[in-house]
């Protein structure tokens, strides 16, 4: 199972990222966003990147960005391109199918993310020498690593769901577009509409909590989310339904 | 006695009112090369998603390579290879990246991988290309790349959906020629669909008929023809008058008589002396500049059954 998931990994990545034909990914793309991750935000944050306790939550806003370009062309892109009923024609099982379109998606994000908190460091350090080698502290690196981990699998996991029904990439993304702005805009939209007293109390809550009740809440609330949507795409996916489709 | 690569026993798929397959029953012996032939939308697509286990049968049942179609379709999937209505490559990619894939699919490991990806290619001329995206090659290079997908893990069994389907008549003929190769190399069984009847003819030991989901025929190809197809004779000329049509009608060995533009066919009951026939012809006024007699092809027999079928169904 563990290869099988693998082998599908192999494939995403050498079909995005390592083929020059691709206009999704490619190392350039690659390079851009680590550039932009591991050197121009560190630069406008100065020395903050490495120390600010919150940047962990920051942090795992950006994998969404990456693994939406992946992930939407995992089902959707497979059918447009016809490659999809082949591939369920073969050995591979639903699991390793739909764990490998996922698990692929969420390492790119993942690991393009390290490298750029890598890199960051190391600018920081250049640009900002003290003399000692400046580096996240150790929690707030582990638990940034682990807040990424969590949103890229959110993110990958509701865009499996939504490429698994949509007929092109081009679909799959702008249904995926809509609901992450859905999901960003509504809460804040809605605070605008609460009564003024709700509103202060609100406000009340966030100025006098505690950031790492922020951290564990969130966290918790990432992994129950997760794991609701990774059981939700297993029972959606479903080979005949697929070709059907 | 063979033993069945496929045996299916009245299998069906509907979708809403549509009998996609229609109660289909046939054995397919192993080592073979199993023609399905039939129109489009005749139910070929639907009855190779059944046999793999991609649908499920409305009724009956499917046994690939001794495996049950719905309780054990992934051993099924395991043991054999599938080129679809499409050849599923990813364009992207190599024509070698997409090779390693399926090879790593069927968890070859990576020595035999590298030998049999060079095996194949070569064997259909196409090693030196392999670092290509295949997105810039032609169809039949394409088609031939699938083909060769297909037979990566060395399966037992293969299922070709139209393999030369909008393929130009030489690149059909390189592929056909490549197929018939590799099919002799490997030893396997193959379910071929197609509705090129020469194809069929040429490639096929057994041809079953389907049309609007039923099987109208099954047997070897010369065998079809016996009990089929009988004789016919065609004549080339001018003055093909009613009157005649009508004359040969009136004979006793004569099935049926068809005209086209400036032939006459003629079918027959059996192998007679048609000089007679003939004769009559040329003293009725008819300018006869050619005469053949010939037994039907299997495309004429193929074309019998289903206008036939057609006229039963209305």
């Amino acid at each position: 199972m563990v290869n099988d998931i693998w082998t599908i990994v192999w494939k995403e990545w050498h079909e995005v990222v390592f083929t020059r034909k691709n206009p999704r990914g490619g190392i350039t793309y690659i390079l851009i966003i680590i550039a932009l991750l591991g050197i121009f935000m560190p630069l406008q944050f100065s020395s903050m990147w490495l120390t600010n306790s919150v940047q962990p939550i920051l942090w795992s806003w950006l994998p969404i960005f990456l693994a939406i370009s992946l992930v939407t062309d995992a089902f959707a892109g497979e059918r447009e391109r016809h490659t999809l009923e082949t591939l369920l024609a073969s050995r591979l099982s639903d699991q390793a199918i739909l764990f490998g379109k996922i698990a692929a998606a969420v390492l790119y994000a993942w690991l393009i993310t390290f490298i750029s908190l890598l890199i960051g460091a190391v600018t920081i350090n250049i640009a900002h020498p003290t003399g000692s080698f400046q580096f996240y502290p150790a929690g707030n690196l582990v638990i940034g690593l682990a807040f990424v981990l969590l949103a890229a699998l959110l993110v990958s996991t509701i865009g499996v769901l939504v490429s698994l029904r949509a007929q092109s990439a081009r679909q799959a993304y702008q249904r995926m577009s809509l609901a992450l702005m859905a999901l960003w805009f509504i809460p804040m939209l809605g605070v605008q509409f609460l009564p003024a007293s709700i509103q202060s109390q609100i406000a009340g809550l966030l100025t006098n909590i505690n950031p790492q009740q922020v951290v564990i809440w969130v966290g918790i609330f990432l992994l129950a989310a997760d794991v609701v949507l990774i059981f939700f795409a297993g029972t959606r996916f479903k080979r005949t339904q697929l070709i059907l489709d | 006695m063979m033993e069945s690569a496929i045996r299916t026993d009245k299998l069906t798929r509907y979708f809403g009112k549509v009998h996609a397959v229609n109660e289909v029953t046939f054995e397919v012996p192993s080592g073979i090369v199993f023609g399905y032939l039939g129109p489009n939308g005749s139910g070929k697509t639907t009855t190779i998603r059944l046999l793999l286990g991609l649908l499920e049968p409305t009724g009956g049942q499917a046994h690939v390579l001794g495996y049950d179609t719905e309780s054990q379709a992934d051993q099924i999937r395991n043991h054999s290879g599938a080129l679809l209505e499409n050849t599923g490559l990813y364009e992207r990619m190599s024509a070698e990246d997409n090779l390693e894939f399926y090879g790593r699919v069927w968890k070859m490991n990576t020595g035999d991988r590298k030998a049999r990806i060079q095996e194949l290619l070569s064997s259909i001329g196409l090693w030196d290309r392999r670092k290509e995206p295949v997105v810039e090659w032609s169809r039949g290079m394409k088609q031939k790349l699938a083909v060769a997908r297909v037979l990566m893990h060395r399966p037992r069994l293969v299922f070709l959906d139209e393999p030369t389907a909008g393929l130009d008549p030489i690149a059909a003929s390189a592929l056909r020629e490549d197929l018939e190769n590799l099919v002799q190399q490997q030893g396997l069984t193959v379910f071929l669909t197609t509705h090129n009847l020469s194809e069929a003819e040429r490639l096929c030991q057994q041809v079953a008929v389907i049309s609007h989901g039923k099987l109208l025929a099954i047997g070897a190809p010369e065998e079809l023809g016996e009990r089929e197809r009988g004789f016919h004779l065609i004549i080339s000329g001018d003055g093909f008058t009613p009157e005649v049509i009508a004359k040969l009608k009136s004979n006793v060995q004569v099935l049926n008589v068809h005209q086209r533009d400036h032939q006459l066919l003629i079918d027959l009951k059996e192998d007679i002396n048609t000089a007679p026939m003939v004769q009559m012809l040329v003293s009725s006024g008819v300018a006869v500049d050619e005469v053949r007699k010939d037994r039907a092809s299997l495309e004429e027999v193929f074309l019998k059954m289903v206008e036939e079928e057609e006229k039963n169904g209305q």
